[in-house]
């Protein structure tokens, strides 16, 4: 009788040895090891770590191996592993001025201070099957001195100072002057709205890639147009720098890779204040410009109010952006619909067999009725 | 039941939280109670659980669990519903309580989607797991409007809503999350329980909290406190009523499940909360 329901225990041990089966596939081929994954899977790993919010290449590429490859799983993974750890310090702010660029770019200036480089990109590739891949044992042709980043560590300007400088872009509300304190943590407190702009960059530091991406596009196509340029999108290695409570000056703690974009956007001005472009931000664990140009655009989007800009499309919207951008709590919620749900069903299931019964009922009335007086006309 | 099964997780604090995040969810947790329905919005904290399948409830759990509780785990009335299964399996590994099926044993039900049908006891607290909190959340989508609302105690949207389903249907539509007023202030989800089990949570003797995990919020219903479904006068609130016994025990006044027997549609009914089933069902040996 109660079989429809029970076994539950046995059936959770079950799945979990036949899903421990399938991730290792063929057991005739040799296992794929978490370096492998972290060193030919970088871009990969790189989603993992900026959206599960940790800095952890080996972690991130033993969750993507766990998981199967499935990203959002791994994500999730390492975010539930996230939130065990103690939290010792907060960092300095990053000064992503001093980066090591391996790439740097601007869509604004054909030249400029530090130069554009190219580095690493699918950009100009064309998007033809490398059928050479499929035979194993080849390496690449080794690099030239010269193309290698680390050894040419010199810093850059950021694109969006040199605007600011001649004050073509508003400079942005001091960041010496926040304390850790006035910097709110999204993992540790509830969001609340209307929200900060140091909240919704950390919510869509860890956005879902896709959902940022479309809502990004939609402005684009006209849902919230802020006629953006790609100032600047660089990316590189960036130290680490703590101040610990016991000593007085910073230390290093170590070195982390990141993508940074800056969008010029649609200038403002009014009667007081002289026009000037509007920018957006976005930030990013690891090489992951769609991420980060993604995010700068909903940035900008979402400081309508701001400009005091009229508020009509999605990607405008904070509630709607801000609740539904993080996949961990979207993949959750929509699939916790697999749970049963037969209590709720039962009552909806016994209204709706009342109301049908009452319709039926209505119905059969009318019907006698309108036989008796109206017969049915057939047209041919 | 015992952990027979499973290992206790190394590593990890009792009840998987560090003391910390317990400490600030029980904060939150006092403050619902002082405030009864009003929703507190608190830190939550990724579970090793999906959002959606209970966070919520469990971080409640884990704040409030001590060594010496007994916990019993219903999804949808049932103790061996897959979710419930592996809660308390999680719960034994973790905290390595003792666990129940018995709902009168236990100091700590956590539920999803029911009340028990053996009446609650003094001492005793149940914790719902909520996915939407916000009981005005369907009529406006905005938290900024919905918070504007619940400090105004302008609840006249629901009315309004109610009274759209009787025109267009006959009858208020709502079988389930059917929205309360508590202590006479706060509009209440009381989370998707049929609205059968509405009536159990008036003065009620155990403590009910309730734990939204994705959406961040904790809410509270005291012990002894005046719990009325939202109604009209001229349409009075009613529990469902079915039809049909338990095929198991025979009882006709709990809720009831519906299982469809064969190719025909042959229909038959049993109790959803397994454990009263259980305990009412004829010592003969019709059980399964």
């Amino acid at each position: 009788m109660y079989v429809a329901v029970k076994g539950g225990e046995k059936a959770i041990r079950n799945a979990h040895r036949l899903l421990a089966h399938k991730r290792r596939g063929d057991p005739a081929l040799p296992e794929i090891s978490v370096a492998q994954i972290e060193a030919q899977m970088h871009l990969s790993v790189a989603r993992v770590m900026d959206e599960g919010a940790l800095y952890d290449t080996q972690l991130a590429a033993l969750a993507l191996k766990q998981a199967a490859g499935d990203q959002v799983e791994a994500i999730f993974l390492l975010r539930a592993y996230r939130t065990t750890l103690p939290r010792f310090c907060v960092s300095s702010p990053l000064e992503t001025e001093t980066m090591r660029v391996a790439r740097r770019i601007s869509a604004i200036y054909k030249d400029l201070p530090g130069g554009q480089r190219l580095g690493a990109t699918f950009d100009y590739s064309h998007r033809l099957l490398d059928f050479s891949l499929l035979a194993a044992g080849e390496l690449p042709e080794p690099l030239a001195s010269t193309e290698n980043p680390a050894e040419d560590p010199a810093p850059c300007p950021h694109v969006l100072n040199l605007l600011a400088e001649e004050g073509l872009v508003k400079t942005e509300a001091a960041a010496e002057a926040a304390t850790e304190d006035d910097i709110p943590d999204i993992t540790r407190q509830p969001l609340t709205f209307p929200s900060s702009r140091a909240s919704r960059l950390q919510i869509l530091a860890r956005g879902d890639e896709g959902f940022l991406l479309a809502m990004a596009y939609s402005t684009q196509r006209g849902y919230g147009r802020n006629h953006p340029f790609a100032g600047e999108i660089r990316v590189g290695t960036v130290d680490v720098w703590l101040e610990a409570e016991e000593i007085d000056f910073p230390v290093p703690a170590g070195e982390i890779d990141l993508t940074e974009c800056e969008m010029v956007n649609q200038f403002v001005g009014s009667k007081d204040i002289a026009p000037q472009f509007t920018r957006g931000y976005g930030l990013a664990f690891g090489s992951a410009e769609r991420k980060a140009m993604a995010m700068a655009l909903v940035d900008r989007a979402l400081r309508a109010h701001e400009y005091t800009e009229e508020i009509t499309s999605p990607a405008q919207q904070e509630e709607f952006v801000l609740a539904h951008c993080d996949n961990v709590e979207a993949a959750g919620f929509t699939s916790h619909l697999k749970l049963p749900h037969y209590v709720d069903f039962q009552s909806e299931l016994g209204l709706i067999r009342k109301l049908r019964a009452e319709h039926a009922q209505k119905h059969a009335a009318t019907e006698d009725a309108s036989t008796h007086h109206q017969p049915l006309q057939v047209t041919p | 039941m015992t952990n027979k099964t499973t290992r206790a997780a190394e590593g990890y604090n009792f009840a998987y939280l560090d003391e910390e995040t317990k400490r600030m969810i029980r904060r939150g947790l006092l403050k619902a109670v002082a405030i009864p329905g009003f929703q507190v919005p608190f830190g939550g904290r990724e579970m090793p659980l999906p959002y959606g399948w209970g966070t919520g409830g469990m971080q409640v759990t884990a704040a409030i669990l001590s060594p010496e509780d007994i916990l019993k785990v219903i999804d949808q009335g049932a103790d061996d519903t897959t979710n419930a299964v592996s809660i308390r399996a999680f719960f034994e590994r973790t905290a390595r309580v003792a666990t129940t099926t018995r709902t009168g044993e236990a100091t700590i039900i956590q539920t999803r989607h029911r009340i028990p049908e053996t009446p609650l006891k003094s001492g005793q607290i149940m914790v719902f797991q909520v996915p939407i909190p916000e009981p005005l959340r369907f009529i406006e989508p905005s938290e900024t409007e919905t918070a504007t609302l619940h400090a105004l105690a302008d609840y006249g949207v629901m009315h309004v809503k109610l009274y759209e389903d009787i025109v267009a249907h006959g009858h208020i539509a709502t079988c389930y999350a059917y929205p309360v007023e508590v202590g006479d202030r706060y509009m209440m989800d009381p989370s998707p329980i049929p609205r059968f089990d509405n009536p159990k949570l008036h003065m009620n003797p155990a403590l009910m909290l309730f734990g939204a995990g994705r959406e961040k919020r904790l809410y509270a219903v005291p012990p002894y406190t005046k719990v009325v479904s939202i109604d009209f006068e001229d349409y009075p609130f009613e529990a469902q009523r079915q039809e049909g016994v338990c095929a198991i025990c025979g009882s006709a006044n709990t809720y009831l499940d519906e299982l469809i027997m064969d190719d025909q549609g042959t229909r038959n009914y049993v109790c959803s909360d397994t454990d009263y089933c259980q305990e009412h069902a004829q010592p003969s040996g019709s059980r399964p």
